[in-house]
């Protein structure tokens, strides 16, 4: 059997939803059952952010991995991947909203607009709305791969968008390890889209 | 089935029989915690109930330190004190990795014994004392302070020490002296983050010579009724409440009067963001987040909006006049 066989299958897309929703599951279990330790909202806040970072990461991943490893069927997944990361990113501002801002939409966007490192990720988050809207086929359909193409290649503007916020989250505490980690793997995936763009010319 | 909160057999015998978590609580707190605790089970959590029924008693792995409460007005808050599990596990204590959860997993490789306090700078003369010799120079008092943290969230911790005053005096400082500089242990040896570029290394920390006079800055030994687990800065520590608590140096090694303001750690490391004087204050956001508001942990439950933020933590009329006619926008 080849390896690429089991991608292929019907069962292939359901398990990674299934996976990909693991994380929200044990969180939303950690939440109710007191196991996030003493602030759980500043945990839940964090996880979903660096639930979303990941998430960018896997779906750049994709059309890299596609091409050098040969396995076009790892389209199949950049879907679930990108809508996924789009709700750990609304889960995120859910939870900077509710916990931290308790609700209060004046408070909310006064904040966006004082503070770079919040707006930095209300951009990404705004970015990645036209996205997820135009996610099913029917959209592609309409718009026409080509414009679809281009109009998806906002999601380069959110990663940028996301590392600088983390960046700027982080810079206050002086501890770039983590930032330089997601820094290092989102620049390879669009140096080597870049390249490409080049070498295309 | 109300009073289901019973001290554990154990700590009969322990400090928690001086101070019992009872005297912490008040009768209607106490009744509130009981029946959250039956209505809700142990299937909710902290999450859902606003107030958990974790203990606020050290768990008694550590020695006890015989203490008497404080009767100088302002040192018994009358908030709950956060559990002893949140107040030993939630820490910031950089010399020991940057997340919260590693002072508690990596602090038991400092040593603390035996330990010396450095007294130098402009005093009349310069010492050296152990543990033992300053832990005699003053009566241990029992004092449950709020803690406000920078980053947005406060404990209240029943801590065990005696007013800096104290030592201070005992130190004889110069008439020159108009600060005093906190150098805290940075051994790369047992302290496994001190080889990063982090901060720069020892932790230093300073106040002004009236406010480390202040009686309200106590020189802190012990907490909920035994000394100070590593993790949250044995064996000596400050704690001036009415600031933020990275003002707050641990496992403080040596003290220095000087004539000029000392440099403090975050204030090099981000002088934008962390001021000298760091007062808490509510009017004067940190750069990146709003101070106006804070979450008590343990206490405010997930859903609960946070909690208000009070000038100088609650302590503005025992402090405020140390502060009168600056400008704490400048002077934040």
């Amino acid at each position: 059997m080849n390896w690429r066989t089991p991608l292929l299958s019907p069962w292939a897309k359901p398990f990674v939803w299934f996976v990909l929703t693991l994380p929200a599951v044990w969180l939303i279990y950690a939440a109710f059952n007191d196991l996030l330790g003493a602030n759980p909202a500043e945990a839940l806040t964090r996880s979903t952010g660096d639930w979303t970072l990941r998430g960018l990461c896997m779906v750049l991943a994709i059309t890299p991995l596609r091409e050098l490893t040969a396995t076009p069927a790892l389209l199949r997944f950049r879907r679930s991947f990108g809508v996924t990361t789009f709700v750990y990113a609304c889960l995120h501002m859910l939870c900077y909203a509710w916990f931290d801002q308790g609700f209060a939409l004046d408070d909310i966007w006064q904040d966006i607009l004082k503070r770079p490192f919040i707006w930095l990720g209300f951009g990404g988050l705004v970015c990645m709305l036209p996205l997820a809207l135009t996610s099913f086929n029917t959209a592609i359909r309409y718009l026409g791969v080509r414009r679809w193409q281009i109009l998806h290649r906002l999601v380069y503007a959110v990663a940028v968008l996301a590392v600088l916020h983390f960046f700027w989250m982080r810079a206050g505490k002086n501890d770039f390890v983590e930032v330089a980690v997601y820094a290092a793997v989102l620049g390879a995936l669009l140096a080597w889209r870049a390249w490409k763009a080049i070498q295309s010319r | 089935m109300l009073i289901r909160i019973a001290p554990p057999a154990a700590s009969v015998d322990l400090p928690s029989a001086i101070t019992p978590a009872s005297s912490y609580l008040n009768r209607r707190q106490l009744i509130a915690r009981s029946v959250a605790a039956g209505v809700l089970g142990s299937g909710l959590s902290a999450a859902w109930a606003q107030a958990t029924p974790a203990p606020t008693v050290a768990p008694g792995k550590l020695p006890a330190l015989a203490n008497k409460r404080s009767n100088l007005e302002g040192t018994l808050a009358t908030d709950v004190p956060t559990a002893y599990t949140y107040a030993s596990t939630y820490n910031n204590f950089y010399e020991f990795g940057t997340d919260k959860s590693e002072p508690a997993r990596n602090a038991h490789t400092m040593k603390t014994k035996p330990w010396t306090l450095e007294i130098e700078g402009l005093v009349k003369k310069p010492m050296r004392l152990g543990l033992e010799e300053v832990m005699k120079l003053g009566a241990m008092e029992e004092r449950i302070y709020r803690m406000r943290c920078v980053e947005g969230w406060s404990m209240v911790i029943p801590w065990i020490g005696f007013s800096l005053s104290t030592l201070i005096k005992h130190a004889d400082p110069l008439g020159s002296a108009k600060f005093i500089e906190f150098v805290t242990l940075a051994d790369p040896k047992t302290m496994p983050n001190v080889g990063s570029r982090v901060l720069d290394w020892p932790y230093t920390e300073g106040l002004r010579m009236d406010e480390a006079m202040h009686p309200l800055t106590l020189l802190t030994f012990g907490m909920y009724g035994e000394i100070l687990p590593n993790q949250n800065g044995a064996p000596i520590r400050l704690n001036v409440p009415w600031k933020y608590g990275f003002k707050n140096a641990k496992s403080i090694v040596k003290i220095r009067f000087t004539e000029k303001q000392p440099a403090t750690a975050w204030n090099k490391a981000a002088a934008n963001e962390y001021g000298f004087y760091s007062n808490v204050n509510p009017n004067v956001d940190h750069p990146r987040w709003s101070q106006a508001t804070e979450r008590r942990i343990g206490e405010d439950g997930l859903f609960n909006k946070k909690r208000k933020t009070l000038m100088f933590n609650g302590y503005e009329a025992q402090v405020a006049s140390l502060y009168s006619g600056m400008d704490l926008s400048k002077n934040f």
